[in-house]
């Protein structure tokens, strides 16, 4: 082999320029900041950031917000679906504009659906209101940030669902159908193998904007220390007390389990493809 | 520490060249400027005192002067200051936020408190209660915050100023409601002092218990408490409460003043490094020293700040009434003291949360 075969020869030219272009503008935006975090974040004593990693309080932050966002993704992976499988499915009045709804999320400023949420749902709100005699209480409880994560993290589910679903051949089904399988059954071993991947990437991608949503949540969150504080609103508590390693820390936290987290994700969905595909041959 | 407090320098600065290109308007060589970064509630204020002061400006000096104001939570400006955003003046909720801006940055002189009149506190406040209409749960002093079914409203010390006062406000009251003076915790028996301090602890955590919301800045506060209608008090600002009086208008919400309270006292400085650089300094000077003035005063009591200036104050005597104030250095030693004792991780106001809430 010879030095620089590692390169994959294209037909196309500008590859050098692209490389370089991409190269330089992720380290610029992406990599230098997130840099900035780990060098500021490792400056701190191991025995000092573990304190600062796992007191009570930060402890509790980590599990409200990966607890949330877990149920958030989830609740979005489910209904997503759904809501891709009807968008794509069948066709009725007024779907275009359902199709337009959903990207709404993408655009609004998060503070505006923070406040927008927790206006409806204050005990006096349109929905809170009945909600309340029934001893259901959503703003201001980790009820109300699970619903503020899953409304910003729905897009990425239906988004990414949607052409998947319209790539699952009918034919497929249809020859399913012709040996006799019923329709739970071509369901679960036709169409579900096919968009998988496609759902575990929407459920990826809406995991990791929970993960790191701030402006709708604090609206609807109560903010309670212990109760309803989610861990980017602790980081921005640490800031404001002119705490930037405690900041730093906690960053970090964030930044490695987000990162373990969508890598375990991504070799899931690799190892999946591989064994279906296999199963097809 | 060394090379990231340089990274993190050049990315502020690189972003600051960014906006400043971008930003690049008309002004001519001439055109002087002052930037005043301030906190929420005194936006309405500084609008009018800078057109006063432009033209009293003008009138004296011949020069064209513009003033800039920005205006967010007293804690996130003075970081925004450390960080490096170049501001002439700063004109901050609490004496706590402008120290942080001389240890954590050193862009100011450590004596800036001293350089002003009245601690460098040209106006006043103190903290109210705000109720709903016709006090339905007969909330007039500390005591009644922690009656059954009462819900009380007040931002997250960690982050508001605002906040820190009320807390320290509450505490004072349960102090003297112990010692039944102030002088006692100097005077008294060091045992008396250690209960009356374990019964201030137990009384303002009592208050919290009581908080379903703890928003990040007194102005998200108010909105809870005024827009949301959650909660049955709202511990405010004095001029927070009669401007959302001002706003929703009577037949909403009442103003109580309860028995005592704390002596409010946001501070105003100029920014050394950043005047010596720009050449601002006189002019900086000129606009804080302003605020002293007969016009600076009747323009900080129309915007319901208590003024300091006795002629002014007297003028203004119904809208602000008199009710017993106490200062921080009083009961609490100062704002170091304070926040080390009381809003530094681990300090009183954790513990309430930590002990409490399981």
């Amino acid at each position: 082999m010879q030095a620089g075969r590692w390169v994959q020869p294209s037909v196309l030219p500008g590859f050098g320029l692209t490389l370089g272009f991409s190269g330089a503008f992720l380290a610029a935006i992406v990599l230098i900041p997130l840099a900035a975090l780990v060098l500021k974040g490792a400056s701190l004593p191991p025995s000092e950031f573990w304190r600062i990693a796992t007191e009570p309080r930060a402890l509790a932050s980590y599990r409200l917000t990966f607890g949330a966002s877990l149920l958030a993704a989830s609740l979005n992976a489910v209904f997503g679906f759904v809501i891709a499988w009807s968008l794509v499915r069948y066709s009725f009045p007024g779907r275009r504009v359902v199709d337009a709804i959903i990207d709404l999320p993408f655009a609004l400023p998060t503070a505006v659906s923070g406040i927008a949420l927790a206006t409806v749902f204050a005990p006096q709100g349109w929905i809170g209101r009945w909600l309340a005699p029934l001893g259901i209480q959503v703003a201001y409880t980790w009820v109300g940030i699970v619903i503020a994560l899953t409304l910003i993290g729905l897009p990425f589910v239906v988004r990414s669902v949607q052409p998947a679903l319209a790539e699952v051949e009918k034919s497929l089904e249809d020859a399913a159908e012709s040996l006799g399988a019923g329709r739970w059954m071509i369901f679960r071993r036709v169409i579900l193998p096919t968009v998988a991947p496609a759902l575990a990437t929407g459920f990826a991608l809406a995991l990791a904007r929970a993960i790191g949503e701030y402006g709708s949540v604090i609206f609807i969150a109560g903010n309670l220390p212990m109760r309803t504080e989610i861990t980017p609103l602790l980081i921005v508590i640490k800031l404001e007390q002119f705490d930037y390693l405690g900041a730093a820390a906690l960053g970090l936290v964030m930044l490695i389990v987000s990162f373990v987290m969508l890598l375990t994700i991504n070799a899931l969905q690799g190892w999946r493809a591989r064994r279906t595909t296999g199963r097809h041959r | 520490m060394q090379p990231t407090k340089h990274l993190s320098k050049l990315a502020v600065s690189a972003l600051l060249a960014v906006l400043a290109a971008c930003g690049g308007d008309s002004s001519g060589a001439g055109r002087l400027r002052l930037l005043n970064v301030s906190y929420d509630p005194t936006r309405e204020l500084y609008e009018d005192l800078n057109a006063a002061f432009t033209e009293h400006w003008k009138l004296s000096t011949g020069q064209d002067l513009d003033i800039r104001q920005s205006h967010a939570g007293s804690g996130s400006q003075a970081r925004a200051v450390i960080d490096g955003l170049d501001a002439d003046v700063v004109t901050l909720a609490l004496a706590y936020d402008i120290d942080a801006i001389h240890l954590n940055s050193g862009r100011l002189q450590a004596a800036w408190q001293s350089r002003l009149p009245h601690n460098s506190a040209p106006y006043t406040s103190t903290i109210v209660f705000v109720v709903r209409d016709g006090n339905p749960k007969g909330i007039r002093d500390w005591g009644d915050l922690i009656k059954p079914g009462v819900e009380v409203i007040t931002p997250n010390p960690k982050t508001s100023g605002g906040a820190r006062w009320n807390y320290l406000a509450a505490w004072g009251y349960a102090l003297r409601l112990e010692l039944g003076d102030f002088e006692r915790l100097y005077t008294g028996s060091a045992e008396d002092v250690e209960r009356a301090q374990k019964a201030a602890a137990e009384f303002v955590g009592e208050i919290y218990r009581r908080v379903p919301v703890l928003d990040r800045a007194a102005r998200a506060s108010t909105n809870t408490f005024v827009q949301r209608g959650i909660g049955d008090v709202l511990l405010a600002w004095e001029n927070e409460a009669l401007l959302a009086l001002e706003e929703v208008g009577e037949g909403a919400i009442d103003v109580v003043l309860p028995s005592v309270s704390i002596l409010a006292e946001p501070t105003v400085a100029v920014v050394d490094t950043v005047v010596d650089r720009q050449g601002t300094r006189a002019v900086a000077e000129a606009y804080l020293r302003y605020l002293y003035t007969p016009e600076g005063q009747e323009i900080v009591a129309r915007h319901h700040f208590r003024p300091r200036d006795p002629v002014v104050a007297a003028r203004y005597a119904d809208r602000y009434p008199e009710l017993a104030l106490f200062t921080i250095d009083d009961v609490f030693g100062g704002w170091r003291d304070a926040q080390a004792r009381h809003f530094d991780d681990g300090g009183m106001f954790d513990r309430i949360y930590s002990d409490g809430a399981r």
